[in-house]
């Protein structure tokens, strides 16, 4: 498993052979608030790094769901879709979004780090 | 930005703010809006909306006659600290703003919504003239204490207050202080609003924190009141939506249906020739969630309304959504469809309101 990685977006993705899984960050739960409502990209289908993946609702808003990196879309988790909360709950853990298998490994390197992404998202919160 | 008096105490609970009607007011404390919306279904909650005018106007007879001469309601039989819920209205019976006018001793006290109270204020002034007094409180803050602990809770701090009937009030005392009380609110839920001095109201909402209230914010206030079918000025009603358009005929007194209040002859049109759109509630199939601004449509493609207002309901555990539909699609379970990011998505027309209200009216809760 390679060293998470994280987006502007509020992303993370970890990379296990060439399967990416992604998700959203607890800092992105923490401004969404409580997430009643997931939706994800459908197997099989094809995304483009920085395009739209996916879309959560909280009680207060809709927010779109980035993916950090291409990749056709092998899995996803609808244990989110069925009880929302859950990315509340562990959203940098059981709560992943969906996995992708890898177009270009490189398109890793553009992301950052967890110490960059904490500096980013304090940055962006102040 | 405007703040409250109770800002600082806001801050100190780990409030998130939002701009609202120009003031800075939270949105949410920490623990977030489906905790706090259950703690006042459950428990108790504190709501601040200080924002909203206290309008007062002094007189007697004459005033009441001036009143009713603006609002649509019965104010003649309006017994001393009783409440009603009212329109300003325009005179093609548009809402400038949906309030509470409350007959007190000297006059009547009226709740107006904090983005109409400058307008409001201006408006009934001018149609009033130079006889009567009319102020709008910068000194007093509004503090609604909703949720079916409350009563046992105020009751230890202001003796008196749970023998009031929804919709009625009174003068009380809090720290030797006079505040005015009535038994009304904005959740569905028992509950009070209490009008108490800028110098006092820190102090008397830490008094029921530390008796066990808690601090809600705007956010769980929206989801509460439309689980409870009340409208949102601005959202679910406005200037180009009358009273009976909005399924609201109920506030319009019987027997001054026939006066001449400013909008009476449409509405008076309206109750003879029914109207063309109603404010209906909508559940949509599934969890997705229809917003504000959300296109409704019938089976064959075309439009019939819109969504007014549109969140989830953390007590009825689904989606939720009030809007607009053309007169023919306003039966109990018609099925619709929401346009949402270019899709068209199921949903039904329902019952309001989504959550049974629990008011107190006597000697029995009454569960309407």
């Amino acid at each position: 498993m390679s060293e998470v990685k994280f987006s502007k977006e509020h992303e993370w993705v970890t990379i296990k052979d060439d399967v990416a899984t992604i998700g959203i960050t607890k800092h992105a739960t923490e401004l969404l608030g409580d997430i009643v409502f997931a939706e994800l990209p459908e197997k099989g289908t094809s995304v483009t790094k920085d395009g739209t993946a996916g879309v959560v609702e909280s009680t207060k808003a809709a927010s779109d769901v980035y993916t950090p990196i291409s990749g056709e879309v092998v899995d996803t988790n609808q244990s989110i879709v069925d009880d929302p909360s859950k990315i509340n709950n562990d959203p940098e853990g059981d709560a992943w979004f969906f996995k992708l298998k890898v177009k270009d490994l490189n398109e890793i390197n553009s992301l950052m780090s967890r110490e960059e992404y904490e500096k980013f998202a304090k940055e962006s919160t102040n | 930005m405007n703040k409250t008096a109770l800002y600082n105490l806001h801050k100190k609970f780990n409030a998130k703010f939002v701009s609202f009607a120009g003031y800075e007011m939270p949105i949410q404390y920490k623990d977030g809006i489906i905790a706090e919306h259950n703690l006042t279904r459950e428990k108790s909650g504190i709501f601040d909306v200080s924002h909203m005018g206290q309008l007062f106007i002094a007189g007697d007879v004459k005033l009441t006659d001036k009143l009713q001469d603006i609002f649509p309601t019965d104010l003649k039989n309006l017994s001393v600290n009783q409440s009603k819920y009212s329109f300003l209205m325009n005179e093609n019976a548009g809402i400038h703003d949906d309030l509470i006018i409350t007959k007190i001793s000297k006059g009547y006290m009226i709740i107006l919504n904090a983005a109409c109270k400058e307008k409001d204020f201006e408006i009934i002034k001018s149609k009033l003239g130079e006889d009567f007094k009319i102020s709008l409180s910068k000194d007093l803050s509004l503090v609604a204490v909703q949720g079916p602990d409350s009563k046992d809770l105020i009751e230890k701090i202001i003796p008196g207050v749970n023998k009031l009937k929804f919709m009625f009030g009174g003068d009380f005392k809090f720290n030797s202080n006079n505040i005015y009380v009535t038994r009304s609110g904005y959740t569905g839920e028992d509950g009070f609003e209490i009008s108490i001095n800028n110098n006092d109201v820190v102090k008397f909402v830490e008094t029921l924190i530390s008796l066990g209230s808690n601090l809600i914010g705007l956010g769980a206030r929206d989801t509460l009141r439309l689980e409870a079918g009340l409208c949102l000025y601005g959202n679910d009603i406005d200037e180009n939506t009358s009273p009976l358009e909005a399924n609201l005929k109920w506030a319009i007194s019987k027997n001054r249906i026939n006066s001449n209040f400013p909008g009476a002859k449409r509405i008076q049109r309206q109750i003879n020739e029914g109207v063309t759109k109603l404010r209906v509630g909508i559940k949509p199939d599934g969890k997705i969630i229809a917003r504000e601004s959300t296109k409704i449509f019938d089976e064959n493609n075309n439009q019939i309304g819109k969504i007014t207002s549109g969140s989830f309901g953390p007590s009825v555990k689904s989606p939720i959504a009030m809007g607009y539909v053309n007169n023919t699609y306003t039966k109990e379970n018609t099925k619709i469809f929401l346009e949402i990011r270019g899709k068209k998505v199921s949903a039904s027309v329902c019952k309001l309101p989504f959550y049974k209200k629990n008011y107190y009216k006597g000697d029995i809760n009454v569960r309407s």
